[in-house]
């Protein structure tokens, strides 16, 4: 999944072109870690095939300044002053390492061994892969308080029901992305971008992530996002290869440039990156297609090698402090999971970017992407498919 | 016994740093393609050959033909391109020449996906190259340029037309002026000359030069990707998407596999014309 934020703060419009581009940050980092893939695995890529791990005893009254903290999360998805702060507060020292994907980070923590890192930023069916190998340490409710600032719908997530190995940090849906002053009406449906009108041919880009890239023509096809149905499947891709000549692109990283200079009318979005297109150009909008959708979630796991388990809980509860967690709201535009942290934005950000304001329950009527497991491969083939007619 | 050491004690660090960094990973690469996939990546230690049935699914073959395709025609563009402007080069005035050589190397000194970006902005509907066209009155409406396979070809070109230059600038410059005098006493005029001793002369270069720019072009996947809009599949996407998407290492391994194999062979070719082509000489 590659729905880490396209920069420092998108709303400044100074952004410089690294900031606004990812793909900069995301192709290069995916040329390193083909590279280093092989090189972790060359030092033992043995599957650990264990079952979920039994808790640790944790010690609630720990010396939280002998702890010593890694933390690896996407560039930019959480404040440049956190580990100082964290610091001040807890005691904790903090070093953070940067992944430019899950597959990037997942690469490291499942090569076997102890990857040094205490806390890992993932996305849910990536959190579920951990837990399934027994890789992440159980969450121990009882040292983050903070956990009571979640929405109840936080802990149904479908990849983890009860929050039992991660605790959930951003949240959202994907959905169309649109100009309506050169569409000329409001689309509703994923079949507007399948089978666009005549006009919009070639003004058309679709996420090219394989998730993403299956979700309309399963959505449209009244499938499940995490199908694994041969049938289905076929259905999708000769959906998505009779869609293919009407697109534009896929494109993953400036899909909302392409709708700011015109070059696009409707594109295949995630919520928070319309919202950097809103940032540029007002007539932005964006909606859920009456099909359905898929609910996407960034969470925060503990790892079973952490030797500093007890600072690792902590600075969860940290990040779940509305303060520190509305900044993710406010600085990348995506939507958290914490009440408490939602409620004391400034309404005004809402009344801009209206996708901020799609409450929990309408999430949760969205399909939660789950791990795939062996069927990745399939829909990898699927995309290389259509990638190459 | 003296020498042997001496020769052991020079070739040491680069033996070392070559077994460290080529020869091993290509064990690992060669013992990854015999097993099986692990459910998150990572390897099941069974031993299959089904990796290497599954590189010649027509699906699999056809993106290799496509990346063929490409790279070639980026390759006969570059020597095109490349070998007037080395012959141009090479007729510079010193000065100018070194003003020359470095000119063509300084775009190595920004970030490829930077320089990348750049095309994008080049060849968009609202980009320079459109914009001239348009305010010229040559076309009406832009043309969409970008994603499509030539915006790929001309990526690849722009990315690896130095790495032609370079060699064949090395061997004009190298070449020995009195043997076109010769030439020229023997009543030859200069077009001629240019055919029967120029060209056969710098023959090893220009193979050297398109191997050059073959093998990078066809392993490049960052290209097709921003320039070709995600739709157009090379072997270096499919790779990568291996490694980093479908969770497959070995196949992955099986496909670089491929690819360094057709590379290999290609190499061996340039050595063996090139010391054909020397061999000739010399007799």
């Amino acid at each position: 999944m590659e729905h880490s934020p396209p920069g420092r703060n998108s709303q400044l419009a100074e952004e410089n072109l690294v900031s606004r581009r990812p793909a900069i940050r995301r192709t290069l980092a995916g040329a390193v870690v083909t590279a280093l893939a092989l090189a972790v695995a060359a030092c033992g890529g043995d599957d650990a095939a264990t079952s979920a791990a039994q808790p640790d005893a944790l010690n609630p009254s720990a010396d939280l300044k002998t702890q010593k903290l890694t933390v690896s999360n996407w560039d930019a998805y959480m404040p440049e002053d956190l580990p100082a702060k964290f610091e001040q507060k807890v005691g904790s020292k903090v070093t953070v390492t940067k992944h430019a994907t899950n597959e990037e980070v997942m690469a490291k923590l499942t090569a076997g061994g102890d990857s040094g890192i205490d806390v890992a930023f993932v996305s849910g069916p990536f959190a579920q892969a951990l837990a399934e190998q027994g890789l992440t340490e159980p969450i121990h409710p009882e040292l983050i308080p903070n956990l009571s600032n979640l929405y109840p719908e936080a802990a149904q997530l479908a990849y983890d029901p009860g929050n039992k190995f991660s605790v959930p940090y951003t949240w959202g849906t994907t959905g169309l992305c649109y100009r309506s002053d050169l569409t000329g009406y409001d689309p509703d449906s994923w079949n507007d971008l399948l089978t666009p009108k005549p006009e919009l041919a070639k003004k058309i880009t679709m996420l090219q992530t394989d998730r993403w890239l299956m979700l309309p023509a399963q959505k449209a096809l009244g499938y499940s996002a995490n199908t694994k149905n041969a049938d289905e499947m076929a259905k999708v891709k000769e959906k998505l290869l009779a869609a293919k000549p009407g697109l534009l692109a896929f494109d993953d990283t400036t899909f909302y440039e392409r709708l700011v200079s015109g070059e696009a009318a409707l594109v295949e979005a995630w919520d928070g990156w319309c919202n950097y297109g809103i940032t540029d150009n007002a007539k932005i909008k964006f909606t859920v297609p009456k099909e359905g959708s898929d609910l996407f979630v960034d969470t925060m796991v503990i790892l079973k090698t952490s030797k500093n388990k007890e600072a690792a809980h902590a600075f969860i509860n940290y990040i779940l402090d509305p303060e520190i967690h509305s900044w993710a709201v406010e600085n990348i535009l995506y939507k958290v999971p914490n009440k408490a942290a939602m409620e004391k934005l400034d309404p005004a950000l809402a009344t801009k970017y209206p996708n901020l304001g799609i409450t929990p329950a309408e999430l949760m009527k969205q399909e939660t992407l789950v791990d795939l497991g062996e069927a990745a491969t399939d829909y990898s083939r699927i995309v290389t498919e259509v990638a190459a007619s | 016994m003296r020498r042997l050491g001496e020769r052991f004690t020079l070739l040491g660090p680069g033996l070392a740093y070559l077994t460290a960094l080529m020869v091993v990973p290509l064990v690992l690469v060669l013992s990854y393609s015999i097993f099986q996939r692990g459910r998150f990546g990572g390897l099941v230690h069974e031993p299959t050959g089904e990796n290497f049935a599954r590189l010649f699914d027509p699906l699999y073959l056809d993106v290799l033909v496509t990346s063929v395709k490409l790279a070639g025609v980026t390759t006969v563009l570059a020597l095109l391109l490349g070998y007037p402007t080395a012959y141009a080069i090479t007729k510079l005035p010193p000065k100018w020449k070194t003003v020359a050589l470095i000119a063509l190397v300084l775009p190595f000194w920004t970030n490829f996906l930077i320089r990348t970006y750049a095309w994008i902005v080049l060849l968009s509907p609202a980009g320079l190259v459109n914009d001239a066209l348009t305010g010229w009155g040559l076309i009406d409406e832009p043309l969409q340029l970008l994603y499509r396979r030539p915006a790929i070809v001309a990526g690849l070109l722009y990315a690896y037309l130095p790495l032609m230059v370079l060699p064949l600038c090395a061997a004009l410059e190298r070449m020995d002026d009195e043997l076109l005098e010769a030439a020229a006493n023997l009543g030859a005029r200069p077009a001629r000359a240019f055919l029967s001793v120029t060209l056969p002369l710098s023959l090893p270069a220009v193979i050297t030069g398109c191997v050059f720019v073959f093998v990078p072009s066809i392993g490049n996947f960052v290209v097709p990707e921003l320039l070709g809009g995600g739709q157009t599949a090379m072997v270096g996407n499919l790779v990568r998407d291996q490694f980093l998407k479908a969770r497959d290492w070995p196949f992955g391994a099986t496909l670089a596999l491929a690819v360094v194999a057709m590379l290999v062979v290609l190499l061996m070719l340039q050595a063996w014309s090139a010391r054909r082509l020397q061999g000739g000489r010399d007799a």
